[in-house]
């Protein structure tokens, strides 16, 4: 007992405050195009694994939910025209939150977390989302074992014939109003594996998404800036 | 890898695997089929085989012609552990194992329509329509008060799908019923077809937690097929990448460990530990589960001398923390008679069920891949491998903690006698329809990858056989006899993960 006291002394408080961590040089973020240097050779489009990159009237287009941030696109550009930023603060909301919602959930949010086919990575990376230093409960949000006591569902993976049925049930079980936030490019974009008997798709193919959280996985401070922008309290953690 | 490989009709592979057997020293490792009928009219079933003491493997390849009865003598009542992989060929090719106790669907669920097999190669993915769901029996465990706790596949906490149904006589569990592959995303047929560069996106993210194991076995499968040569700096800095996401496993599951007897101050550690590993393969590699970093014929990206240091002063950093850690594990009369004697996994099943890993190493199976068949640069580092014999979660939770600290002395080893050189060497081709495997000893066990090549450099049949794949059915010998409040302390202890397994 006397020991432990001395650990949690010695360690002292570790929480980081929003966004205080640091994006190191390597981290591979937002795919930036660079117009001038692009010869619309179009070699990043036939690497990309996940089909997120198109050439639309001679303009680069990227659905940032389906990249999966593998940089293949980057190592095949000859032009230098394809660059990884640092940032990583992609979510997209779909709708804005009504007036209605926002008045119930307040400040706080409840949330349930389903595994539709995932490859543990972002269930991972939600799980650290609890550890001391990013302690999501500073937010006033935390996980909950039931969909029954959920505002949201985080849901992770690309949606697997096997887990539809445990899918739907879940959305079912979760009293409205009720948020969807689908979790890194197999949830939101559906693709990372391409077409498979056993996989039905993107998460907005079988219940409707809320939340798109880009990533493979999300690091835990895209979900932070993801569950914040869902709450609208972005301006508020900044200041 | 290759080893030696006996063909023979399928009609005498129980004799032929009961020679291979016998006395003990080869024990089956995995087992899958192949539709090779556009290459010459039948199907075959693999089994393989290996032995420490001759550090060797065996292989059986069994051959159903397409015009015979499509079935084949099962192993499984020679060999428990053929049980499983023998249900998925029934599922995935429509093979039949005659004789197998046990053929419920285990890969495609409930809902899939009978009669389709999703791994022939004339498989049509947009035929399949859901079927009716049939009925998925659970073996009733029958006797007075008896009753049932159906838990998953959507769980209380933040973890990967899985059905438990367990049979209770008050808190104690009389039998466990896994029903897993919920997360079953048909990888290896997904990538049938591909070129093995574009294919190793899919591979790297058959699982988050085994990123660097699965790439790296699919990777040397590769360039086993294709007789590509890694340089020697990329042989190392594939150890570092490997025995980084050792460490970021153990030294999380110790803590996670924790969470399944509720000692807060041990989650903490450990989470805020396995914090700053992700943190430092985000420095590495830019991806926190070291994703992109290892590819054909070597690695992407080298690390300067600045991050050399870096790995150093952290890793120094978490021996002594990691230290403090297990110090109040160690001292804690109440956690220890948790994790004594609960959950014991006897070594005979352990051997039986051909259980890998830690599982194995904590009921006295002395075994680990990077010391017994060594790949990349293991065979110029030294390394002990520590063994424990109880078989509990204790002994269990040891055997993480001891290999912790030997990864963390792997690596400054490694560090210390980085050699220079090229990152890459060159990709050579293959002939069509030759096979290779590959096995790395990931977080969990051994981690093999199977691959046949088809035309043109890609991929004709891709089989993976993750660690997790034989250690499940071992969860389910070692819960009973326990109390249901100990069941996710055992599962913890396991730390097995479903995505690897189901693919």
């Amino acid at each position: 007992m006397l020991n432990l006291l001395k650990k949690i002394m010695k360690t002292g408080c570790v929480t980081e405050p929003y966004d205080g961590g640091i994006v190191p040089p390597r981290f591979r973020g937002e795919v930036a195009w660079a117009e001038g240097q692009c010869q619309s050779c179009q070699r990043c489009r036939v690497a990309c694994p996940t089909g997120a990159i198109g050439f639309s009237g001679g303009r680069l287009t990227i659905d940032h939910s389906a990249c999966a941030f593998c940089g293949q696109c980057v190592a095949v550009c000859e032009h230098k025209a394809l660059a990884h930023t640092g940032e990583y603060q992609l979510a997209e909301m779909k709708n804005q939150l009504s007036g209605k919602i926002k008045s119930i959930l307040k400040r706080s949010l409840h949330i349930r977390h389903v595994d539709a086919g995932s490859c543990n990575a972002c269930d991972w990376e939600m799980t650290a989302l609890t550890n001391p230093i990013y302690d999501l409960q500073q937010y006033g949000i935390d996980f909950v074992p039931s969909p029954r006591h959920a505002d949201m569902l985080m849901i992770t993976g690309v949606v697997t014939r096997n887990l539809t049925q445990a899918l739907t049930m879940t959305y079912e079980a979760t009293p409205s109003p009720k948020l969807v936030m689908a979790v890194g490019a197999c949830a939101a974009g559906g693709k990372v594996f391409g077409n498979s008997y056993a996989i039905q798709g993107a998460v907005d193919t079988i219940v409707p998404v809320d939340i798109y959280v880009p990533g493979c996985p999300p690091r835990p401070a895209a979900l932070i800036y993801g569950l914040l922008l869902a709450l609208d309290r972005l301006e508020e953690v900044r200041n | 890898m290759i080893g030696s490989v006996q063909v023979i009709p399928a009609a005498t592979l129980r004799a032929a695997a009961t020679v291979v057997c016998h006395g003990g020293l080869y024990r089956l490792t995995a087992m899958f089929a192949n539709d090779e009928r556009m290459i010459n009219g039948s199907f075959a079933i693999y089994v393989l085989f290996f032995s420490k003491e001759d550090a060797a493997f065996k292989t059986i390849k069994a051959i159903i012609k397409q015009d015979d009865l499509l079935e084949f003598p099962s192993l499984t009542p020679l060999m428990a552990a053929a049980a499983w992989y023998e249900r998925e060929i029934h599922d995935l090719f429509g093979l039949t194992p005659v004789g197998h106790p046990d053929l419920r669907p285990l890969v495609l669920h409930e809902n899939w329509s009978q009669g389709r097999y999703p791994l022939r190669k004339d498989f049509e993915p947009d035929s399949v329509e859901s079927g009716e769901n049939i009925d998925y029996p659970v073996p009733p465990v029958q006797g007075k008060g008896v009753f049932e706790v159906p838990v998953g596949p959507i769980h209380a906490g933040i973890i990967e799908p899985g059905h438990f149904r367990f049979s209770q006589a008050g808190e104690n569990i009389i039998n466990l019923e896994a029903k897993l592959f919920f997360a079953h995303r048909g990888i290896e047929k997904a990538v049938e077809g591909l070129s093995f560069s574009k294919a190793l996106f899919q591979t790297e993210r058959i699982c988050g937690a085994c990123s660097v194991a699965n790439t790296l076995s699919y990777v040397q499968a590769v360039e086993s097929l294709t007789n590509t040569e890694v340089p020697l700096r990329a042989e190392y800095l594939r150890v570092l990448a490997a025995e980084l996401e050792r460490l970021y496993n153990h030294v999380g599951d110790i803590g996670n460990l924790c969470a399944g007897l509720g000692f807060a101050a041990g989650i903490s550690n450990g989470s805020r530990l396995k914090e700053q590993l992700m943190r430092l393969n985000e420095r590495l590699t830019g991806n926190r589960f070291l994703r992109g970093w290892i590819t054909l014929g070597g690695v992407t990206m080298d690390i300067t001398q600045e991050l050399v240091q870096d790995i150093a002063r952290l890793l120094a950093g978490i021996t002594d923390e990691l230290n403090d850690l297990l110090g109040l594990l160690r001292d804690n009369d109440a956690f220890l008679d948790r994790v004594n004697t609960t959950g014991i996994l006897p070594q005979q099943a352990a051997l039986d069920l051909g259980v890998v890993g830690v599982a194995a190493r904590a009921s006295g199976v002395d075994f680990d891949i990077r010391r017994d068949f060594p790949y990349a640069a293991y065979r110029s580092l030294s390394f002990h491998v520590p063994v424990y014999t109880n078989g509990d979660v204790a002994a269990r939770l040891w055997v993480r903690a001891d290999e912790a600290a030997e990864s963390i002395k792997i690596i400054d080893q490694l560090l210390e006698e980085l050699p220079n050189g090229k990152l890459t060497g060159e990709l050579g081709s293959v002939e069509p329809y030759q096979a290779a495997f590959s096995m790395t000893e990931s977080p969990r066990g051994s981690n093999l990858h199977w691959l046949m090549a088809g035309e043109n450099n890609t991929i004709y049949r891709y089989f993976v056989r993750s660690a997790s794949y034989p250690n499940w059915p071992a969860l389910t010998v070692a819960v009973p006899g326990n109390i249901i409040p100990d069941f996710p302390l055992i599962n913890k202890s396991f730390e097995l993960c479903y995505a690897c397994l189901d693919r």
